[in-house]
């Protein structure tokens, strides 16, 4: 690890003015930016521990059926809340389907948000890589590339963005609110992740020194409750990042969805919201033709980056999936393996 | 910049020491204060080798900055024992044989205790779903198991 210089700042303002310098990187719980300066794959001058700053640790239950989190809410207090799980369990179960109990204890908010991709040769400093180093060259391209995106990738970059917590979060319109040196803005989290394009190195809307102070759930997200999953398939039960991933949500009226909302994990540079896949659902039945043309309609854009072309087929399967389980209804409680592909679907085939 | 000096609680006792910004804490526990208990496997989060207690949540200490721990309350496998009466799982893990190497077993015992302490009577998936952060190269994990759901019985069974 490199030499650093270490702030704990005890004021939001203080801490924009000490982020905005060349060099400097918000600390949060360090699980992924500690891991990352210790194997040389970044080099921050400057580290402002967020850990002394106010009001950043709250979740707010707000009375219109929304809620506010702060961005230094651990994703486990979040995830064990009862009335926030109750509101938007979709949501938990993303949280508790991710890392291991040391790491979700101690894994923020706004550190789940902006966790870098999990592509081997990011994390190798000695492999040519334009999201570390622009204009190096990208040896995924050539190398080990499975797992790599089949949506929205660029020939300057391949990866995808690892979370679990952005895929409801990306379904159910959540917004990042953000402070910075010209103030207060909100971003919808759709919108908050960039696509590679031609700077990979640009993963978010952030602009140097800008902070995420919070997060919000709209009011009509909860609307969902009653019928929202996350499933994630990994190459192993539990602890590994998702292969993909689906969070469905749906409003069910008379038999009929009313509403639908799908995002894919896994697939993208940033949480991938299918919202054609969401009109498809719109006024359709609930049954597994819909769910498989629903999912048709998320990946029709989809092409392989890569030795990658069987994610597209176990994307849609994943989300039909998600869809069927969401149907189905949300269990009264969390599963012991939460988002686990092994959970049976009553009188559907194994894979269907 | 000049070593940084922390103040901290460890297993109770108030501590002080002297560091560099970029040691980790786990390298502060083991290097500056002698509690070599902790051990480290990965050094990235991986492995559980290095689980302590921070605020008396279960964590990776090797992706915690020594700095961190100033006005906190760390707990490590050394606080674990009252004195020379052993915590109820480390008596079963001995006498369930739950270990072999023993480079795993702070951390498991670390964390197995986080999770009796959240949940007294676990289900198997459950024991197995809290430990899974915690990698064990030699037991294959089944004496792992059974030692932490032992314990539960019998720590349900004293408390009642
Ligand atoms: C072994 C392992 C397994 C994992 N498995 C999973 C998994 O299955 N699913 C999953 O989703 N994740 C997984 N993770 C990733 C984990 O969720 C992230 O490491 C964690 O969420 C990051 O949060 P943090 O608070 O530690 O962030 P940090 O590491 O402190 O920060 C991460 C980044 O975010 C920036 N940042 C942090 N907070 C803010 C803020 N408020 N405003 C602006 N910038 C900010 C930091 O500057 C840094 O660049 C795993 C991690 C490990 C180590
Ligand atoms: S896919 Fe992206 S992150 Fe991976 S090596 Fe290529 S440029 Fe780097
Ligand atoms: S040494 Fe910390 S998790 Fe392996
Ligand atoms: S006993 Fe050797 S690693 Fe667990």
């Amino acid at each position: 690890m490199n030499r650093f210089d270490y702030l704990r700042p005890a004021s939001i303002a203080e801490a924009i003015a000490a982020a905005a310098q060349p060099g400097s990187a918000y600390l949060a719980s360090g699980t992924n930016l500690l891991d990352l300066m210790k194997g040389d794959v970044v080099r921050p001058a400057r580290l402002v521990d967020l850990g002394g700053l106010p009001g950043l640790d709250r979740i707010e239950l707000l009375p219109d059926g929304g809620a506010r989190i702060g961005a230094r809410v651990r994703n486990a207090d979040l995830a064990y809340h009862p009335e926030f799980s109750r509101r938007f369990p979709a949501v938990a179960e993303a949280l508790l389907s991710g890392a291991s109990a040391q790491l979700r204890n101690a894994a923020t908010v706004g550190g789940n948000l902006l966790q870098r991709t999990r592509c081997a040769y990011f994390y190798d400093p000695a492999s040519a890589c334009n999201k570390r180093a622009p204009g190096a060259g990208c040896d995924a391209r050539g190398g080990e590339n499975r797992l790599h995106a089949v949506l929205g990738w660029s020939e300057r970059c391949i990866a995808t963005h690892p979370s679990d917590f952005c895929v409801p979060l990306a379904a159910l319109g959540a917004v990042v609110e953000i402070e910075g040196q010209a103030g207060r803005r909100e971003v919808p989290l759709e919108e908050f992740h960039l696509l590679p394009g031609e700077t990979p190195e640009r993963e978010s809307v952030l602009a140097p020194g800008e902070l995420v102070v919070a997060l919000r759930l709209p009011a009509e997200a909860a609307r969902f409750a009653a019928h929202a999953r996350y499933v994630k398939l990994r190459e192993r039960t539990s602890y590994a990042f998702a292969v993909v991933s689906a969070a469905a949500g749906l409003r069910i009226e008379q038999g009929v969805i009313a509403e639908a909302r799908l995002a894919l994990g896994g697939v993208a540079a940033k949480p991938w919201r299918a919202r054609a896949a969401e009109a498809a659902l719109a006024g359709a039945r609930p049954d597994a033709a819909s769910f498989r043309r629903a999912a048709e309609a998320a990946l029709a854009e989809a092409t392989p980056s890569g030795d990658n072309e069987f994610k597209i087929e176990l994307a849609r399967r994943i989300a039909a999936r998600a869809l069927a389980l969401a149907a189905i209804g949300t269990p009264e409680r969390l599963p012991a393996l939460p988002a686990s592909p092994f959970a049976p679907v009553p009188g559907a085939p194994l894979h269907g | 910049m000049a070593r940084i000096h922390v103040t901290t609680t460890i297993n109770g006792e108030p501590m002080e020491f002297l560091c560099e910004p970029q040691q980790s804490l786990l390298d502060a526990l083991r290097n500056n204060l002698g509690l070599t208990g902790t051990k480290e496997g990965c050094g990235t989060g991986d492995c559980g080798a290095c689980s302590i207690t921070f605020d008396g949540r279960l964590t990776c200490s090797c992706l915690v900055l020594a700095v961190e721990a100033e006005g906190h309350e760390i707990g490590t496998i050394e606080g674990m024992a009252q004195g020379e009466t052993l915590h109820p799982l480390q008596r079963k893990f001995l006498e369930m044989a739950a270990l072999q190497c023993g480079i795993c077993t702070p951390g498991v015992l670390i964390a197995a205790r986080a999770l009796l302490e959240k949940n007294p009577d676990p289900t198997e998936t459950e024991v197995r779903f809290g430990l899974a952060g915690n990698l064990c190269r030699c037991t294959g994990y089944d004496k792992i198991v059974r030692a932490v759901m032992e314990t539960a019985a019998e720590m349900r069974e004293t408390a009642s």
